[in-house]
């Protein structure tokens, strides 16, 4: 019973906390910047505004362009529920398998993708194509990256990964883990659509990734899609700060440690966005062209990690 | 091309206005005699229409420079059924002018390549000629004149995007077809004139004092510039004397101007590749210096200080902080340019060649990235701006090439308005006392200035009452705009802006 209640409380934290993480990474940008920022609880206040427009869909679209927010939600929110957030032990555990949750992630992804061409339009086409080319050099490299941290352990639940991180701390430092996590990161920056890979700032459609997929989308539907991708910055962002940095995570149940864990995941994703945000101020967005070797190269870091994890087992 | 052997270089014309020579020919001369003139080193600066009531007549000015020489050739014409031999085959703009000539006069160009409209849209009725003295009020639109198509591209995964014409900025109205395979871009259309103004119409009939803030107006951005150019028409038509003075103020005013849009487009370039740090303090620089346009004229934008005959100011802008302004943008430009993936997009990005810059008689910072030295600073000089003024080109025509030349302007023109204020007696400078001499009979007159986008152009007719009867404007972009779609070719869609805001060409200026 209370196993279920922290599923829901992960939930409930990365729902409500996402749009803070994501208003916080703008204010720090913009602060860097030299301007003053819209304030960290702005993300809230426009899904406030979003959410009470009236829906409308473009002309000429199908099931698929309206059921893609809730299906990128839903996925989302699976994913929220059964990952290792706040305890290493929920009841829903067993699905934290790492294929099934990577799996989960891109099936969201893919039904946005497919939304962008359902439009009809020639910047959703444009916007899919190239999601769809991000995400396939991207997938190999998270499944790649984790799965070099689960030969050690034998298994692939996520649940078992954190765990024996925790029983053997001296394991974070070793080259499996340093050289998945680099890879890890490089994914979840091209997954999540920032820079150097994606522009989330731009208004220069020709040049966008991510927004010119859900160009079409207005009201509470773009609520759902931006919330629901504020959501999965804070997921990947919680998975990298859980896989490789787990302490803090409640392995008893209990009011407190559950507190304490909740503050402890709430301190490592904002300090990785922050450091997320920092980072972009200094970047420039790369070539598109140059993406690719961007991604073959993490990839390549995460196939280095899973040698060394047989190599130095 | 055959030069006509009666002349030595190119015809001999009647000496008018300030380094000027006019012929009135007949159309069965013009191609002869367009020929000479661009094999003597001339360039064409305008084509335009002319509606004098019982008589419908083309002038074409050219111009060249070392030394400093204008040539018009007058071309009187049928009112009735008026044509003239297409000089397309010689000349790209002049080309376009043609077009430009046929829809607003209903000139017809015969033999043209593309005899397709340019300015009017095909839902502007057919047969209506706004420029022509019995025009009327507009017509109502209508879809009268048939299908006006982009060309197709088609094959495998070729396909479409339409951008525009309203755009996610606050710019102004074009529509932009892109033909692309995969990222890379086939073919690009950018189809223009979405806000045809009538701007030159609203010139008639008006005063020459009376039009310089339709002039400042011409293109937002480049007051000084289309002005100043109108000003100097105005004083070559009136044979108005202007003071050392008044043209060492001037130049400075123009160099102003140019400081504060490079500015902003050096930061805009930085945004462009996603380094939003950079553009943050270009802004930051661009509102000092649009304060001290403030402090100097009145005006951020540099309105009000320019008339026929005269400049007046308020007060100097002051060298030091300029010179901290100009540290302050070589920083931005270093940072810029040490950063690898802000100098990797900009590398090698929409190349124009030399020839290709040549052939479509491309003007101002596109035309010297890629290695054409043109200047009217020096090519048409105003003022003498001294020993501190160089003509920076570039070879490579690509977007580093752009922005490094407008890095470089930037100095120059910081170390010029130096150079200006330090001149003797340049202090306190006044109204020039002068009135327009009463000259009976029409007269004409010609302005060239270097804008911060380049060379702009105006050729003013006015009557014996004073009066301006027609105002040609040749905003650079006129030119620079069809180098874009030519420096596109095979490059990734994404990098469009990048490229777009390397041109930026202006709409207004374009769109009369």
């Amino acid at each position: 019973m209370t196993g279920v209640l922290v599923a829901a409380l992960q939930v409930v934290v990365v729902a409500g906390g996402s749009p803070l993480l994501v208003g916080a990474m703008r204010q720090v940008r913009a602060r860097l910047e030299g301007r003053a920022g819209p304030g960290v609880a702005q993300p809230w206040r426009d899904l406030r505004k979003l959410l009470r427009k009236e829906p409308l869909t473009p002309r000429g679209t199908t099931e698929v362009f309206r059921l893609a927010p809730v299906l990128l939600m839903a996925t989302t929110l699976v994913v929220a529920a059964v990952v290792p957030f706040l305890t290493n032990a929920t009841p829903l555990g067993p699905v934290a398998d790492l294929f099934a949750v990577v799996a989960l992630l891109s099936l969201g992804a893919v039904a946005l993708a497919l939304a962008g061409i359902d439009t009809g339009t020639a910047f959703g086409g444009m916007g899919a194509s190239r999601e769809v080319t991000i995400i396939a050099l991207v997938e190999p490299t998270l499944l790649v990256a984790i799965f070099a941290l689960s030969v050690r352990v034998g298994s692939t639940n996520l649940g078992d990964i954190v765990t024996s991180t925790l029983h053997d701390p001296a394991l974070v430092i070793s080259p499996v883990s340093l050289l998945a996590a680099l890879a890890f990161a490089v994914a979840i920056i091209a997954e999540t659509g920032r820079l150097p890979v994606d522009n989330p700032a731009t208004h220069l459609e020709l040049t966008m990734v991510h927004e010119a997929m859900v160009l079409e989308y207005a009201g509470p539907d773009l609520a759902l899609v931006e919330w629901a991708s504020a959501m999965r910055l804070a997921v990947f962002l919680g998975l990298l700060a859980n896989l490789f940095a787990p302490w803090g995570i409640a392995s008893l149940a209990g009011p407190l440690p559950v507190a304490v864990a909740v503050a402890a995941l709430a301190g490592k994703v904002a300090v990785l966005g922050l450091a997320l945000a920092v980072g972009e101020v200094f970047m420039a967005k790369l070539r598109l062209f140059r993406v690719p070797e961007l991604l073959a190269g993490s990839f390549l870091l995460a196939l280095l990690a899973v040698a060394a994890s047989y190599f130095l087992a | 091309m055959n030069t006509t052997p009666p002349y030595a270089a190119y015809p001999a014309g009647e000496p008018v206005g300030y380094r000027r020579q006019t012929l009135t020919i007949t159309t069965g001369e013009l191609a002869g005699h367009a020929a000479a003139l661009l094999a003597a080193g001339f360039r064409v600066a305008s084509v335009a229409g002319h509606d004098d009531g019982h008589r419908l007549r083309a002038v074409y000015l050219f111009t060249a420079a070392a030394p400093d020489r204008r040539f018009e050739l007058h071309v009187p014409l049928d009112p009735t059924g008026p044509h003239l031999p297409s000089l397309a085959a010689v000349s790209f703009p002049a080309g376009r002018f043609e077009r430009e000539m046929r829809d607003l006069y209903g000139i017809i160009p015969d033999h043209h390549p593309l005899p397709r409209r340019l300015v009017r849209h095909f839902h502007w009725p057919r047969g209506w000629y706004p420029m022509r003295h019995d025009a009327g009020p507009p017509p109502a639109f209508g879809d009268v004149d048939g299908p006006y198509p982009f060309r197709t591209v088609e094959g495998p995964g070729v396909y479409e995007i339409p951008v525009g014409p309203v755009h996610a900025g606050l710019i102004e109205p074009g529509h932009f077809r892109f033909s692309v395979l995969g990222e890379t871009i086939i073919n690009l259309k950018a189809r223009l004139w979405f806000v045809h103004k009538g701007v030159e119409k609203l010139f008639h009939g008006r005063q020459p004092s009376d039009a310089i803030e339709l002039a400042e107006r011409v293109s937002g951005d480049t007051a000084v510039g289309h002005n100043l150019a109108f000003c100097l028409a105005v004083e070559d038509a009136l044979g108005l004397p202007v003071t050392t003075q008044a043209r060492t103020t001037r130049a400075m005013l123009l160099e102003l101007e140019r400081l504060y849009n490079h500015v902003t487009d050096i930061g805009a370039l930085c945004n462009d590749v996603g380094h939003g740090i950079l553009n943050a303090h270009a802004l930051h620089i661009r509102e000092q210096l649009l304060r001290i346009n403030a402090e100097v004229t009145g005006h951020r934008l540099l309105r009000g200080a320019i008339r026929p005959g005269a400049a007046a100011i308020r007060r100097h802008p002051d060298p030091d902080r300029l010179a901290a302004i100009a540290a302050d943008i070589a920083e931005i430009v270093a940072i810029a340019l040490g950063h690898s993936v802000v100098h990797d997009r900009f590398a090698g990005t929409a190349v124009l060649t030399r020839q290709q810059a040549t052939d479509l008689g491309t003007l101002g910072y596109v035309a010297r990235a890629s290695g054409l030295d043109i200047d009217a600073r020096r090519d048409h000089p105003m003022a003498d701006l001294g020993p501190s003024f160089t003509v920076s080109t570039h070879t490579a025509g690509d977007v580093l090439a752009r922005f490094t030349t407008r890095a470089a302007e930037i100095t120059t023109s910081i170390a010029n308005i130096s150079d200006l204020l330090d001149r003797p007696g340049s202090g306190g400078d006044t109204d020039h006392p002068d009135q327009p001499r009463p000259d009976p009979g029409p007269r004409s007159g010609v302005g060239i200035a270097e804008g911060w986008r380049g060379t702009i152009t105006h050729r003013i007719e006015i009557d014996s009452d004073g009066r301006l009867t027609r105002v040609k404007v040749v905003d650079p972009s006129f030119f620079n705009w069809p180098a874009l779609p030519v420096a596109l070719a095979n490059t990734i869609v994404a990098d469009f802006p990048l490229a777009n805001k390397s041109f930026n060409p202006s709409y207004a200026g374009n769109d009369l």
